[in-house]
């Protein structure tokens, strides 16, 4: 049987066909999941795409962590399932409290686009098992308030507990890549609970799946360890 | 005062009216009373003023724009053309691709975010009505001198606004230009492009036929925004309750565009509408006279039905209202529930306010009463047309006598000398890199984007499975332009054919954007009359007829005009996007060959600018056969395989293309400046029809064939290797002192 991993579209939600044509890519059935509709249409695994749900009214991801579809997302994350917030998606499962700490303006005050360089800190997560830990990638990553923040009691836990997945990283050139782009603590990128099922990255792994149109195929990687996971659990 | 209704109108046949507040000339006025046998309504006027303005009906320039249609070259690739929201092309295996450019530079110099982020709100809902679903934009920008105080002001919100709305719907921003003149420096040129793709079988038009067919308004509610002119007659004709003053320029609200645009796109899936036009500039009086006038011709509206932000709005506000995010569609009375239900999947508020009829006027009533009873193409298409007088401007021929001639402006004649004017040249503001601001758009959205910033073209994939895709390169020099407003606007085509071609693309179409002055001065009107013209001839020549466009007037500061600045995207198609080729030199090795002939044409160029301060003489010349030949074999190579980069020449010439392809790729090149040749001259000059390629060593023989069979000048120039800008004989600059000097030059002005 196919593995079948859903793409919550939120009104507002931009990389949602990106992110399905990534599940696609690494060989599992993309599901569209619907925002007012709280069935979950079997999937094995959820994706939170990127986008500006609910025009980031009130808040990045505020409103959407309210509607229906994620009432059973939050279910289903408590007892397992494999979440994946991407940029967006990660600021929802910060408003769910499904991960720790919030995502606030870029410390440029613009919105920045560009190819980022990162290091996996965590490969045991449900979404990096395909990965190993310290190596290097390099990801799009595009968003206006992608800062992580918390306070030091909350980041030295997710240290203590290697829950850091994803650390932008520092030396070298912006241009290349290197620096942390938006001023988050610690330069984390991306983080994961405590169970390793779910886990939100501010860079958009879902546009490094193919050499024409991104900047590396290493994105994929998020995409086939679900997968892989899934299989073989 | 009461209501101005039709039966008011006819018994106080002398009642005074604003018509010279709301922009319309004492004979425009007396028109409008012959055409309804009365005196106009207050709702009829301010509907007559806004239709019957420069901005809506062309009335100075269509005698120009003519041409376009007049000296049309034959092309099967054309499927609906000038007249509709925007021009429809045939790229192949079923799809059709539909682009227009259009200015939005009043309203970005009075409030910079809103205008900018309106401008792609509105760009955006013209080729979504064509049926299309949007894929891109683009934003050719222009701005006064970089170091002046009032570009800090102008520059950052109009970037913030290019972002923050098209980044927020999702489309990525693939290309466009960013130039720097004083000319602009109390008018930037804020003009933004989309382009979107169907299926042949989903083209649709804005218009309304079929009596008993449902008229609905959705999207967001009609608010009391973006009136302008009106806010005149609105203050007359209300008590003093009401807030008297509302900006002039609209908000936008990208996220109500978004479900707009996914809403628009289910409802098309469904087969549901007859006809559909956008809320635009003159709003709902726009809409409901062109969908009339181009349908059958008659249409009741029943403005009582209207959704409203502010119901304090006067039935004249209400139809000159320019609030976003709003569509019109024409729907049968057995869809219209099917339509309402999908509005609601989207949060997306509809409603039916009015429906076709057999008649031929457009009625529209306010409380019951009649406002409006007007033949609508009276309104729509039969606006005023004006022959402006025009005449060659008296300084011209000094302008281009002053030619830089060696003798006049002190050319380099060292290798020390040629590497600081080629340093010069790269750190200015225009043609250093511009990453500060298009790394604030989303380039990556949609996943398709194959070539964007940085690149010549901007390049997607419309198709996942066969990987055809499109591309579009906007160009327009506004220095060339004003030394000879005809060459200008060629050279404008040219450079983005070439563009185009480059990237391996098949040059198919022409969208523009002509930004000029006042038409009331005859210098200006002369501008506008040869860059029509001339732009009408190359596109005959290179068989891209124009499909649509947009004039922007009056972008003056007192007596003193912009350059003329014609602004122009072509479109080009090409079957397999992975035979793209972009301009950064990645293999060592590579041979370097220049392609097309080099002449001493400083004219208008960067280094004349940059170097000099000057602007004199004559732009380079064109030549649109050589052209269309550089074109043809950019793309076979580009499709053989034969190239793996390519750089048009143009701002800057050689030394320009090099030092930008040097970087993207990271490797360095060894350059020979073949014998006989200046060197000055071969680094500098703009001469157009030219292109650097570089070549696999395997490929030589075969490339150079084709070149000589085809006729094509073809120079090896040198060859992709090291780490530094290796002009022998003259001087070497390593890429770090390059990157240097061409990066970090915006952020350090503006940031």
């Amino acid at each position: 049987m196919t593995t079948r991993i859903g793409v919550v579209t939120f009104p507002g939600s931009l990389d949602d066909r990106d992110a399905q044509r990534a599940v696609r890519l690494a060989g599992a059935e993309p599901v569209a999941l619907w925002h007012r509709d709280k069935d979950l249409h079997q999937v094995d695994a959820v994706v939170l795409p990127g986008g500006f749900s609910y025009g980031d009214y009130l808040r990045c991801g505020a409103i959407s962590r309210f509607s229906p579809v994620m009432e059973t997302v939050i279910e289903q994350a408590k007892l397992g399932m494999p979440v994946l917030g991407i940029c967006n998606g990660f600021q929802v499962l910060c408003e769910s409290h499904l991960l720790p700490g919030a995502l606030t303006r870029n410390d440029s005050l613009h919105f920045v686009c560009r190819d980022q360089k990162l290091r996996i800190e965590n490969a045991e997560t449900a979404w990096t098992g395909d990965y190993s830990a310290g190596q290097e990638i390099v990801v799009p990553l595009k968003n206006g308030e992608g800062r992580f923040v918390a306070d030091a009691h909350v980041l030295d836990e997710l240290e203590a507990e290697g829950r850091v997945v994803a650390r932008y990283l520092a030396g070298g050139n912006a241009a290349d890549g290197y620096g942390n782009p938006n001023g988050s603590y610690r330069d984390i990128a991306g983080i994961t609970n405590a169970a390793g099922n779910v886990v939100g990255l501010m860079p958009h792994p879902e546009h490094a799946v193919e050499p024409l149109t991104g900047p590396t195929t290493e994105g994929l990687g998020f995409f086939t360890s679900v997968l892989k996971q899934l299989v073989n659990a | 005062m009461s209501l101005d209704t039709v039966k008011n109108a006819e018994q106080t046949p002398d009642a005074a009216q604003p018509w010279a507040e709301l922009g319309l000339k004492e004979d425009e006025y007396a028109r409008i009373r012959e055409i309804l046998g009365r005196r106009p309504t207050g709702a009829e006027l301010a509907m007559y003023s806004v239709m019957w303005s420069e901005h809506c009906s062309y009335k100075s320039s269509k005698v120009h724009l003519k041409q376009f249609g007049e000296k049309k070259p034959d092309s099967d690739a054309m499927l609906v053309g000038i007249g509709e929201n925007a021009g429809v092309v045939d790229v192949g295996q079923g799809y059709a691709v539909t682009f227009k450019v259009e200015s939005h530079n009043h309203p970005s110099y009075i409030e910079p975010y809103q205008g900018a982020a309106t401008g792609i709100g509105g760009i955006v809902r013209d080729i979504l009505a064509m049926g299309a679903r949007p894929v891109a934009v683009m934003d050719p920008l222009r701005f006064g001198a970089a170091d002046h105080p009032d570009t800090r002001r102008v520059l950052p919100g109009i970037v913030a606004g290019i972002g923050g709305y098209g980044n927020c719907l999702g489309l990525p921003n693939i290309g466009g230009e960013v130039v720097f003149d004083s000319c602009y420096q109390g008018n930037p040129l804020v003009n933004a492009l989309c382009v979107g793709v169907m299926k042949h079988e989903d083209i649709h038009l804005a218009q309304a036929s079929g009596a008993g067919n449902k008229v609905i308004l959705y999207g967001a509610r009609t608010g009391g925004d973006g009136i302008g002119g009106v806010s005149v007659l609105a203050s007359e004709t209300f008590d003093d309750t009401k807030p008297t003053k509302r900006p002039a320029v609209q908000v936008g609200d990208p996220f109500q565009e978004k479900l707009l645009i996914e809403c628009t796109l289910e409802i098309f899936r469904e087969k549901l509408v007859k006809g559909i036009q956008d809320l635009g500039g003159a709003g709902l009086s726009c809409a409901t006279s062109e969908l009339a006038s181009a349908g059958s011709g008659g249409m009741r509206i029943d403005l009582d039905t209207v959704h409203l932000r502010d119901h304090t709005l006067s039935p004249e506000e209400i139809l000159m209202s320019e609030s976003q995010e709003r569509m019109c569609a024409i729907v049968e009375p057995d869809k219209v529930a099917r339509f309402l239900e999908i509005c609601e999947k989207w949060d997306v508020i509809a409603n039916v306010i009015g429906e076709v009829t057999d008649g031929e006027r457009l009625e529209i009533f306010w409380h019951g009463e009649l406002v409006v009873d007007v033949p609508p193409r009276t309104v729509a298409h039969e606006g005023p047309t004006y022959q402006r007088p025009y005449a060659r401007p008296s300084w011209q021929d000094a302008l281009q006598a002053d030619a830089p001639t060696a003798e006049r402006l002190a050319r380099p004649t060292t290798g020390e000398g040629l590497k600081a004017d080629l340093l010069k040249v790269a750190s200015h503001p225009n043609q250093a890199s511009k990453s500060w601001i298009t790394d604030q758009y989303d380039r990556y959205v949609l996943g398709n984007t194959v070539l964007s910033h940085g690149e010549d073209s901007g390049m997607i994939r419309i198709d996942d499975e066969t990987n055809l895709g499109v591309s579009v390169a906007t160009d327009g020099n506004g220095r060339y332009a004003k030394l000879d407003p005809y060459t200008g606007a060629q050279l404008a085509l040219a450079e983005a054919y070439r563009n185009v071609a480059a990237g391996g693309a098949k040059p198919l179409a022409v969208s523009d954007c002509l930004n000029f002055g006042s038409p009331e001065d005859p210098d200006v009107m002369w501008q506008f009359a040869e860059a029509t013209r001339g732009l009408a001839d190359a596109c005959l020549v290179l068989g891209t007829p124009v499909t649509g466009g947009n004039v922007s007037l009056y972008n003056q500061t007192g007596e003193v005009a912009i350059h003329p600045t014609p602004v122009v995207a072509v479109l080009g198609v090409i079957d397999d996007v992975t035979r793209r080729t972009p301009v950064a030199f990645a293999e060592e090795g590579q041979l370097l060959y220049l392609l097309g002939d080099t002449a001493d044409e400083l004219g208008g160029s960067a280094w004349s600018q940059v170097v000099h301060d000057h602007l004199g003489g004559l732009p380079p010349k064109v030549d649109l056969e050589r052209e269309r030949l550089l074109g043809e074999i950019l793309i076979s190579a580009s499709r053989d395989g034969m190239i793996d980069a390519a750089h048009d020449l143009s701002d800057g010439g050689l030394g320009q293309a090099l030092v930008e392809s040097c970087l993207k790729g990271g490797h360095g090149a060894r350059i020979v400046v073949p014998e006989g040749t200046d060197p000055f001259v071969f680094l500098f000059s703009e001469s157009a029809g030219r292109a650097v390629v570089a070549v696999p060593r395997s490929e030589e023989l075969r490339f150079n064939d084709m070149c000589t069979a085809r006729g094509l000048p073809a120079t090896r120039i040198g060859v992709v290797d090291g780490d530094a800008l290796d002009v022998q004989g003259q001087f070497t600059v390593s890429l770090a002192e390059l990157k240097d000097a061409h990066t970090g030059v915006i952020e350090a002005l503006l940031a």
